[in-house]
């Protein structure tokens, strides 16, 4: 347990290849969009962050909700984990999506809709991380945190039709549409492949944090020990 | 069974509000504040009435979240200071009572403070809002409701932590996009005269998120009490 596993070794170099792959691909050997030209290659690094980071906050869920049927921290050293993870990719979201921004858009950020539902996903839960810092029993904070979770969770659907209404300027979704993707298919294949190595990287870091969480449970019963002993 | 919780949710309210009606501090806090609200609004955007009209919506909000912002910060902390906390987990039988009566208690006083802000609001900013009171008073209620359904339950959550005054505005603030979304782009719909017809869409949005969190708050209750 002091070490890293032999699995997540495997995610870790898996995910290196697979993210230099599609790097490469993206950066170098696919032509640059016809319209917006080679600003687009970032969409290769910006749009599957965005999704690997509602897979991490979906995993928040559900390993909240197995948290407090279970008891078990396992749940909760996972769950704090991909909040953690989740939060880092939402960030790499805003931040790829400000730099495509400006020069396609003209500004660094406007309230688009779909721009808008990103800063609250990272507010909801940057929330959660600061929660957890400001708890000071763990099985408090743990409880606090699945409760959090699960409203956090269930609000993005109410907070998706309120910025939709509210507005959209976003370029609409390109691949997922009922007209068919519009995403020239030889673009198609390094932002799979960045996708796959994203998730594989959330996996490592995952398995990577879950690890550290558990040492630190460790630490803390020791300390307990020994100052009882004390 | 329903009439039992009706009983014990009525208990537990009554008591918050017989608390609140011999001492005072939280509504006259609260009425205070909101009235500062207003006044400072208006130094920090100008004496201009044009300007203010136009985002009249948003600062009447604003005034009513901050305002109902300040009564949940009482409602569990007073229970804490005072030492109840274990009394209150002590009560035999559900805790969705516990929950419940908070809660009618928050919207009360909340409901109480915005019936003070709106007329006030009226004058100070020189709208005519007198004709429109029956659809305001509905956007109103939606929005305190689902506020406080989640308000009631972060209250709670936040009474035990570190930093718990600042920590009850950054959980609920984000949380309650959708509802202040949903209550600005109402009003303002009603103070240009356009009726609720053209805003039902908000207003399904705002009972849909009063339903889904008057379901899951109390649900997910017992969680934040256990000790």
């Amino acid at each position: 347990m002091a070490h890293t596993s032999w699995i997540a070794r495997v995610f870790g170099v898996a995910a290196s290849v697979a993210l230099a792959a599609g790097l490469y691909l993206g950066l170098v050997v696919v032509p640059p969009d016809a319209v917006q030209g080679e600003v687009q290659r970032i969409m290769y690094l910006h749009v599957p962050s965005i999704v690997t980071a509602y897979l991490a906050f979906t995993v928040v869920f559900f390993a909240s909700i197995l948290y407090l049927w279970k008891r078990d921290l396992r749940f909760d050293a996972v769950a704090v984990s991909s909040a953690e993870i989740g939060v880092l990719f939402t960030g790499i979201t805003l931040a790829t999506g400000s730099i495509w921004g400006k020069p396609t858009w003209g500004v660094w950020w406007t309230w688009d809709a779909r721009l808008t539902l990103t800063a609250i996903l990272f507010t909801i839960y940057v929330g959660y991380l600061m929660l957890r810092a400001f708890a000071e029993d763990p099985q408090a904070g743990a409880r606090y945190g699945a409760v959090l979770a699960i409203l956090g969770f269930l609000d993005i659907p109410l907070n998706h039709f309120a910025v939709q209404w509210w507005r959209t300027l976003h370029q609409p979704s390109s691949i997922l549409r009922p007209a068919g993707s519009s995403v020239a298919p030889v673009m198609l294949v390094p932002l799979a492949i960045s996708f796959v190595g994203l998730v594989l990287l959330y996996t490592y870091l995952l398995l990577e944090r879950v690890r550290l969480e558990r040492i630190r449970h460790r630490a803390a019963e020791a300390r307990l020990k020994r100052g009882r002993r004390g | 069974m329903v009439a039992e919780l009706l009983r014990r949710t009525w208990a537990m309210a009554r008591k918050d509000v017989m608390v609140e009606l011999r001492a005072r501090d939280r509504m006259n806090a609260m009425l205070f504040f909101a009235a500062l609200v207003l006044f400072i609004f208006n130094f920090a955007l100008g004496p201009d009435l044009e300007r203010l009209r136009a985002v009249a919506p948003g600062l009447l909000w604003l005034a009513f979240l901050f305002t109902g912002m300040l009564g949940l910060s009482r409602s569990f902390q007073a229970e804490r200071e005072n030492e109840c906390f274990e009394e209150l987990l002590l009560t035999p039988g559900d805790r969705e009572s516990i929950f419940f009566g908070k809660l009618a208690g928050n919207v009360l006083f909340m409901i109480t403070a915005e019936a003070l802000i709106l007329p006030l609001f009226g004058i100070l900013y020189n709208l005519d809002i007198w004709g429109e009171l029956p659809s305001l008073g509905l956007v109103a209620f939606l929005g305190t409701l689902g506020f406080s359904a989640l308000g009631t339950l972060l209250a709670a959550m936040t009474a035990h932590l570190r930093a718990r005054e600042v920590m009850l505005p950054l959980l609920l603030f984000p949380l309650t996009v959708p509802l202040l979304l949903g209550s600005v782009r109402a009003t303002e719909a009603i103070l240009a005269g356009e009726g609720l017809g053209a805003v039902s869409h908000w207003l399904k949005l705002l009972a849909g998120f009063d339903l889904i969190f008057l379901v899951v708050s109390p649900l997910v209750f017992e969680f934040v009490l256990e000790e």
